[in-house]
């Protein structure tokens, strides 16, 4: 197996969708090994809302790839138990606003094993749910709760932002003897990107510069990483070289990465879909003062979701959530600001 | 009761009396601040882990709760990590690390205790799911209480476990209190098996303090899992004799309750057995309690001799 770190890096063949790179990843995995099997709702006879699962039940069987009632809890939970008897499950459940009916499962019981078990046994879990705003779902259909999990010790989180990721860190988050958070965005699912045919896997906690730069960094993970790609080549019309950082695991994280980026540049601007408020992102930037403060050029700044609810209307939704407009504005608002600390010179 | 034989009958005393003196050593200890936190006893209870876990494989699981000392017991854990658990200690089964409420015996398929009340039930049935993926006939048996019955998940594990076939066995504690509410407060019929014909599943309703009725019992419902046409809930009604935990007296538990199960004690029922259909004199009943004490003292000398745990040595593994 090749252990591919970035997708420049690879000679690619071919372009597929984020979704049919999850179900590559599925499908190599399930013939790889067969105590990996899939539970969720509407997976199997309809191959899923995002069609991530399709034809997998024709392959496999009906009791790899299991259609579930609607059951959060318990199907979740009946993840955790199947893991911890040897089974690697991956679990979908259809909006990350729904995994919060199986916190208890997932927070209280998964995350605790391993410790509870003195390192004996872990729960090889994976649960695969999707966020974020922008189809105008409303408040209970478009969240981005990473931080739920990110607080919670024994939980990895992993949030891809290009096929090529989403199909690498699937693999490795199938392989893991531990949980797995595994959040795609729903923006993502029909967005292409190169993806070679050959096996690899994307070892957890190793992050990607999406972009080189010397001005300013940006760090941001799943549909923020297009965002600030974007208005990165906008900020280079300008004159303003901002280098992007996608953590694409952000429990493990690749700390090294996103501190050596910003001793690089000197200015930070975290990039965050989620409400600011107990976000990521504040734990990212007080990762970066404490790590990097010397070479600190302009506070570390963040771009966050509005502390609301999702609106329903669009207008309102693209209002709550940063848009390249708002990266583009922020970057260029820290690139003029001075006084991280006085001027060496 | 013909059928069994005296030394099963001699092996159900001994297991329900084990559990009750482990029990009553360990609330000595907690009472002199040795063991700290919560300790739920399962005074009372014994009877259900005993019949139960006779009645299973060794390859069989069990999911247990956070009244779990008892289910641990049953299912043949060794005495000494179990009290140096409670007392916090490195050679605890969870190293310290978990307490009353978290121990685990992967070993002998216990799947572990659990702090959340309902929290095991959907674990048991992955358990069971695994079996059934697997082509395996190993049976999953789910300890709960009625507590737990009015949990969101006991429905929805119930009806997978019954949309799946699973071979899942739901051993329902009904001992008629959830924390200091009683059972005909939270639930308009307590008979809480009845729930099971809602979802299409074979129920069972058993005397939880008769460790042969309870054994009989499971032995059918376990046969009727590995066959393929599980699951069964059973429904053991029995009675705490103390309050929820060591520190909680149970004031709010009617006298008259308290007298008519003491008088159905499980530890003299099962001698009863023993003294009526094996003949068992009470020089050998004694014996078989000074035995099982003086494996309890052991437990205890080994438990008090363990050290305390590395600091944080024991991680979350690979998760960092």
């Amino acid at each position: 197996m090749t252990e591919a770190r970035s997708d420049s890096a690879v000679t690619a063949t071919r372009t597929i969708k984020y979704r049919e790179a999850l179900n590559e990843a599925l499908r190599e995995e399930m013939r790889r090994d067969a105590s990996v099997f899939l539970m969720g709702e509407g997976i199997a006879e309809r191959g899923g809302s995002f069609r991530v699962t399709e034809g997998l039940l024709a392959e496999f069987g009906p009791w790899r790839v299991l259609d579930t009632p609607i059951s959060e809890a318990s199907f979740t939970g009946a993840g955790v138990g199947a893991a911890i008897v040897g089974m690697r499950p991956v679990v979908e459940v259809l909006f990350v606003d729904f995994l919060l009916l199986a916190m208890d499962q997932l927070v209280n019981q998964a995350a605790k094993f391993r410790f509870f078990a003195c390192g004996e046994r872990g729960v090889p879990l994976v649960v695969r749910t999707q966020g974020g705003a922008g189809n105008g779902l409303a408040a209970q259909h478009s969240q981005s709760l990473e931080a739920l999990f990110y607080h919670i010790p024994g939980l990895q989180v992993v949030v891809p932002s290009t096929p090529f990721d989403a199909k690498g860190l699937l693999k490795s988050a199938i392989r893991s003897d531990d949980p797995v958070i595994f959040l795609e965005h729903k923006l993502l699912y029909q967005t292409e990107g190169p993806v070679p045919p050959e096996e690899y896997a994307i070892p957890l906690g190793v992050g990607e510069v999406r972009r080189a730069g010397s001005d300013v960094t940006l760090i941001a993970w799943s549909n923020m990483v297009p965002r600030s790609l974007a208005a990165a080549e906008q900020l280079a019309q300008e004159g303003i070289s901002a280098e992007v950082v996608d953590p694409r695991t952000l429990v493990p994280l690749d700390r090294q990465l996103i501190v050596d980026s910003v001793r690089k540049t000197g200015r930070a601007l975290v990039v965050q879909e989620a409400v600011r408020r107990g976000g990521v992102a504040s734990d990212l930037s007080s990762i970066i003062v404490e790590e990097a403060f010397e070479a600190l050029k302009a506070p570390v700044r963040i771009l966050a979701g509005k502390d609301t609810p999702i609106p329903f209307n669009l207008k309102l939704e693209r209002a709550s959530v940063p848009q390249v407009e708002d990266i583009v504005a922020a970057v260029r608002a820290l690139a003029r600001e001075e006084g991280g600390r006085p001027c060496h010179s | 009761m013909e059928t069994l034989r005296e030394a099963q009958l001699r092996r159900f005393f001994r297991e329900v009396y084990m559990i009750r003196a482990f029990e009553t050593r360990c609330i000595k200890l907690y009472r002199r601040g040795l063991i700290k936190g919560y300790f739920h006893p399962y005074l009372g209870e014994e009877a259900i882990a005993v019949g139960v876990c006779a009645a299973l494989s060794e390859r069989d699981y069990i999911v247990s709760t956070h009244r779990g000392h008892g289910h641990c017991i049953a299912r043949g854990a060794d005495l000494g990590r179990m009290v140096a658990e409670l007392l916090g200690r490195e050679d605890g089964y969870c190293g310290g690390r978990g307490g009353s409420m978290h121990i685990a015996d992967f070993a002998r398929g216990n799947l572990g205790a659990n702090g959340i009340v309902g929290g095991g039930i959907p674990i048991g049935v992955g358990a069971a799911l695994a079996s059934r993926i697997r082509g395996e006939d190993r049976v999953a048996a789910i300890f709960f209480s009625d507590g737990a019955a009015n949990n969101g998940v006991f429905a929805e594990s119930l009806n997978l476990a019954a949309i799946w076939d699973l071979p899942a066995l739901f051993v329902l504690e009904n001992n008629q209190y959830a924390v200091s509410t009683p059972i005909e407060q939270v639930s308009r019929d307590p008979d809480l098996h009845k729930r099971g014909a809602a979802f299409g599943v074979e129920s069972c309703r058993v005397d939880g303090n008769d460790v042969v009725a309870v054994y009989l019992s499971a032995q059918e419902a376990v046969a009727t899992c590995r066959r393929g046409a599980g699951p069964v809930l059973m429904e053991a009604k029995t009675f705490r004799h103390m309050g929820h935990h060591v520190n909680d007296p149970g004031l709010y538990m009617p006298q008259d309750r308290v007298e008519y199960y003491r008088a159905r004690d499980p530890v003299d029922v099962a001698a009863r057995y023993l003294r009526e259909s094996a003949g068992t004199t009470e020089d050998e009943l004694s014996r078989i309690k000074s035995e099982v004490d003086a494996e309890i003292e052991a437990a205890v000398a080994f438990a008090e001799a363990s050290p305390e745990p590395r600091a944080l040595s024991c991680q979350t593994g690979a998760v960092r």
